[in-house]
């Protein structure tokens, strides 16, 4: 395998683990508690790496992450559980509090040596390749077998409890009735992500990981309001702008981690806008239209009303109307055939209005 | 560290700025966050404080050079932007509050490390430095400096003080505030934009990672102590600058210790010691009186109901 490949079949993996449990977090409105995760298994990462002596530890690395997850999920719910501190501001001093004992104790520790605040930050995922580990006799990249055993590990759990994860997720209150434990599902979902967070710490860092986790499903909603089209689509984007973003970074020599975060943020803004769903652009188009076709409806009524003496003049000095109302109000009466063509007379009334009805 | 360290803050040119920049950061950070916090938008200024970043790379490349003053005006354009995307996202569609803070936090913040190591990895000699934007390098800030953040900290408690009856009403009851005639989302915009400028203060000092504990914690740790709002922003204020001053001190003290995570310690040994033992609402003296009360009740039960195994022997006695 060649080195380019290694990597981007690492950050492909990074994207697809992460956008199968980012579309539940997303959509349980867990997006900030994930970010908070993201930081503060890095204590636990740096415990694993001095329990270890230094070198890279997995499975310490894995057990100290998911322990610190846990922590800062059950701390934040005991703060709110004490009614002293509101769930935002729960979450807001649990993970920097965590986080800067992570960084202070690499800064004192480990200045020099493999673990450092550049990789924390975001990663370095051009030396996957180089970390290589034996699998069945096979010398494999390290962070690739790390990111492929994670992947298949998030891929089984949603695959398992689709039909529970999206009940919970939709209705906590109904999935808790019928006898599935929404709690169980919500920590394995944290158990999970913090598992993910490790798994991918070395190659796009703990602070970047949360791009890949939230933005792509972020994303995806903006475009579907189906479930399994959400979580395609997610997939797809994390994986295109983990590709894309390789290549760019390679071209102008920045992070890779960073580059592919700046491309999904660019696709976020790209849906934002163009969406047929709920861009901002569709949105401002359907805005516009209904208030022409309310207007066209009032207009179609006073006509309706006034018979053919009426004019629009007198119709916009009645509505206030500018002069470019009027005529959008008009076009769109005419266009719906609710005016006949010299635009005084009443030929169709618009649907709902039950004016047919007066002449009887 | 002793006495004679610390008496240098006042002699030593190095420690006054450090100092002087830290309390400032503390000040504006504890009034303006005390708002955030009671308006529950605690995480906003998370994800404003990464959205500065690339705000001060492309700052660095336009202008070329490492003036504090375009960096941190860059910095705060980004946050600004980012602020306004979020309330787009918001207003146009159905994500939630939380995932369009995540998703503004992530994109933004990768687009400044992307810029970053792009700078970093270019070949301008002067690009050095710019990291201690991540966790702030407080030993780096001089007396220029000092005068920047000063006049950005009394335009936010300028702000505050001008609007302070808005600002309460807004954040305690919106609704009632829009009846009276105040144009709450206004005055929110205005807020978010304290926020920010809170922001552009700690970026040398405590960086943009840890920024938003800064805006969180002290607030948190003052609404422990008093029920008034007054004294609240007074008392956050204090908690801020005395983490700020606190941690900056330690790390102009040790070498190469990045201020931001000893800063967020500090504060927070002093927020977890007013959630546990304020007078008023800490959790050690709810914990205490909760257990006297139980004591009582069960004592009183005792006088009054006689004694539970008493009924139960007698219940068996009546059955036989």
């Amino acid at each position: 395998m060649s080195a380019d490949l290694i990597i981007v079949l690492t950050a492909c993996l990074v994207a697809v683990a992460g956008s199968l449990l980012g579309v539940f977090l997303v959509l349980r409105r867990l997006s900030m508690i994930s970010d908070a995760i993201s930081h503060s298994v890095l204590p636990g990462i740096v415990a694993a790496f001095w329990f270890s002596g230094g070198d890279t530890a997995t499975v310490p690395a894995l057990i100290g992450a998911a322990a610190m997850g846990l922590l800062t999920v059950v701390a934040v719910e005991v703060l709110v559980r004490s009614g002293r501190v509101k769930n935002d501001a729960a979450i807001g001093v649990v993970f920097p509090l965590l986080f800067s004992i992570g960084v202070i104790l690499i800064s004192v520790y480990f200045r020099n040596a493999h673990l450092d605040l550049d990789a924390v930050l975001y990663g370095e995922i051009a030396y996957a390749p180089f970390n290589l580990v034996g699998v069945f006799g096979q010398m494999l990249p390290e962070s690739l077998v790390l990111m492929g055993t994670l992947t298949l590990l998030n891929a089984a759990f949603v695959g398992m409890f689709f039909k529970e994860l999206r009940l919970s997720t939709f209705d906590a209150g109904l999935a808790a009735s019928l006898g599935f434990a929404p709690g169980v599902l919500h920590y394995a979902l944290m158990t999970l992500l913090s598992f993910t967070t490790v798994g991918a710490f070395e190659a796009v860092g703990a602070v970047l990981i949360v791009a890949f986790v939230i933005v792509p499903p972020a994303s995806a909603y903006l475009l579907t309001r189906k479930l399994s089209a959400m979580l395609g689509l997610s997939l797809g984007i994390g994986v295109i702008c983990s590709v894309a973003g390789y290549f760019v970074a390679m071209a102008v020599d920045a992070s890779i981690a960073g580059m592919i975060a700046s491309l999904l943020g660019a696709v976020f803004f790209l849906c934002l806008l163009l969406s047929p769903l709920d861009g901002v652009l569709a949105t401002l188009y359907r805005r516009a239209r209904q208030r022409d076709s309310v207007a066209a409806r009032q207009l179609v009524a006073y006509f309706f009303k006034k018979g053919r003496e009426a004019s629009l003049s007198e119709v916009a000095q009645r509505f206030e109307w500018t002069p470019r109302q009027t005529k959008r109000a008009h076009h769109y009466a005419r266009k719906q055939g609710w005016l006949s063509q010299d635009g005084v007379t009443v030929s169709r009334t618009p649907p709902g209005m039950g004016m047919g009805h007066a002449s009887d | 560290m002793n006495v004679e360290f610390l008496l240098s803050v006042f002699t030593d040119y190095t420690l006054r700025n450090v100092a002087l920049g830290s309390a400032l950061l503390g000040i504006t950070g504890g009034i303006v966050g005390a708002f955030a916090v009671l308006r529950r938008q605690s995480l906003l200024g998370d994800a404003l404080s990464h959205a500065a970043l690339p705000g001060i790379g492309l700052a660095f490349l336009l202008s070329g050079g490492k003036a504090p003053l375009w960096l941190l005006l860059g910095g705060g354009a980004t946050a600004w932007l980012a602020a306004l995307a979020m309330i787009t996202v918001l207003r146009f569609t159905r994500l939630s509050e939380d995932a369009a803070l995540g998703t503004m936090l992530a994109s933004f913040f990768g687009f400044g490390i992307a810029l970053l190591t792009f700078i970093q990895n270019g070949s301008n000699a002067s690009q050095s430095g710019l990291d201690k934007f991540l966790f702030g390098q407080a030993a780096t800030i001089v007396a220029a400096d000092v005068i920047l953040m000063a006049i950005l900290a009394a335009l936010a408690l300028g702000a505050v003080m001008l609007l302070f009856k808005e600002f309460k009403l807004v954040s305690f009851d919106p609704a009632y505030a829009a009846t009276l005639g105040v144009p709450a989302p206004l005055i929110g915009t205005v807020m978010t934009s304290l926020a920010v400028v809170a922001v552009m203060i700690g970026l040398q000092s405590v960086g943009v990672v840890l920024m938003a504990a800064m805006l969180v914690a002290p607030a948190v740790a003052a609404r422990q102590w008093t029920d008034h709002l007054g004294k609240m922003l007074l008392l956050s204020a204090g908690f801020g600058a005395a983490s700020g001053v606190a941690g900056a001190l330690v790390s102009a003290a040790v070498t190469n210790l990045p201020t931001g995570p000893l800063v967020i310690v500090a504060i927070s040994i002093l927020m977890i010691f007013s959630l546990l033992f304020a007078p008023l609402r800490g959790l050690l003296w709810a914990r205490i009186s909760a257990s006297r009360r139980d004591r009582n009740l069960r004592e009183s039960t005792r006088r009054i109901v006689p004694p539970l195994g008493h009924l139960h022997d007698q219940g068996v006695q009546h059955e036989r």
